[in-house]
């Protein structure tokens, strides 16, 4: 009959259904975030371009190197991975102008002042025999110590850690301590 | 008395399920905003080396990844156990790096692709030498700007 409402639609399966697309999602996707250690690249030298002797100051320089057996030399010594960061830290701030460690160049810095910014430049090395691990570990370690001093510098000057600074704080804090971490070229260090 | 052992009899009443589907669409939808689609099928084992420092990659979508690492075992009796590197959904060589990253910079709008960035997801028993090949390929092409993912 024309008049017969239409039956209502049973909808007690429609909770079977939804959790079955909420099955295959949880399947196809991915929750993980990317996470890691953002680097940049020195840009490739041009061909035409004499390989220029940059004399970088021998003092301004520190080499960390890692040899095929995961052996860490800072400068020309042996160190073991948990003392890199203190010395690290002690070679960019160079708290008592040792002259052996880096020079300081008093820099205008916008927004703050002048400030002696640390010419100190970490080199890093490492052979190809050199695990993937051992490599990001210290690079882990060389970016814990920047980020100790850059913590230490935000405490002194705004109180506050570095992450809880506004971005023109950050700015000028990354810009009095720079994070002057340098790959080599690739070298064979095994022969040293 | 007589009003309260009345009020005792009947049993429980049936909870409504009405509402079920209305709370797993929810879940559902919380699900698809915070997922992103899985984009390739890892051919080779990965374990992302340990770290703390790390930093979140803020855009994901201008991330290009090469993975890193042995085969998995099906693939072990055609490609060895020799680290290997995966672009996409194939492996490849180190020579190979170089399209690949022209290819991933052409999908990408113009005013992105300074920021393009290449993930490398290396396995921690990797050896460097593999890394510092693809590192070197990476600025040949200049694509200066890169990560290495850890957890």
């Amino acid at each position: 009959m024309a008049s017969k409402k239409t039956p209502e639609i049973n909808g007690s399966s429609m909770a079977d259904i939804s959790f079955m697309v909420l099955i295959f999602f949880l399947m196809v996707t991915t929750m993980d975030q990317e996470k890691g250690l953002s680097r940049r690249l020195p840009p490739m030298p041009a061909e035409d371009q004499k390989v220029e002797d940059q004399k970088v100051n021998r003092r301004n320089i520190i080499i960390v190197r890692i040899n095929m057996n995961d052996r860490i030399f800072a400068g020309n010594e042996a160190i073991d991975i948990s003392q890199l960061k203190d010395k690290i830290v002690e070679f960019l701030t160079n708290p008592t102008d040792d002259p052996n460690l880096p020079e300081k160049e008093v820099k205008d810095i916008e927004g703050f002042g002048q400030y002696p910014v640390s010419k100190g430049v970490i080199s890093l090395q490492n052979d190809r025999g050199t695990t993937y691990s051992k490599y990001i570990e210290v690079q882990n370690e060389l970016v814990r110590a920047v980020n100790e001093i850059r913590d230490d510098f935000a405490m002194q000057n705004f109180g506050k850690k570095y992450v809880k600074l506004s971005e023109e704080q950050q700015q000028i804090c990354r810009e009095c301590i720079p994070q002057n971490i340098s790959e080599a070229e690739p070298k064979d260090v095994t022969k040293k | 008395m007589a009003k309260f052992s009345r009020k005792g009899k009947g049993g429980l009443p049936a909870i409504s399920t009405a509402s079920l589907p209305d709370i797993v669409f929810m879940i559902l939808m919380f699900f698809m905003v915070s997922t992103s689609m899985r984009q390739t099928d890892r051919m080779v084992k990965v374990t992302l080396p340990q770290a703390s420092e790390i930093i979140k990659l803020e855009r994901k979508d201008l991330a290009s990844y090469i993975y890193v690492g042995t085969p998995l075992n099906q693939y072990q009796g055609k490609y060895g156990t020799d680290s290997r590197i995966q672009l996409n959904d194939s492996f490849r060589t180190i020579d190979e790096i170089r399209d690949f990253i022209a290819a991933e910079r052409e999908n990408l709008s113009e005013s992105d692709r300074p920021f393009m960035t290449v993930s490398i997801k290396a396995d921690e028993d990797t050896r460097m030498g593999i890394i510092t090949d693809i590192k070197q390929e990476l600025r040949r092409c200049s694509a200066l700007k890169i990560m290495y993912g850890a957890r």
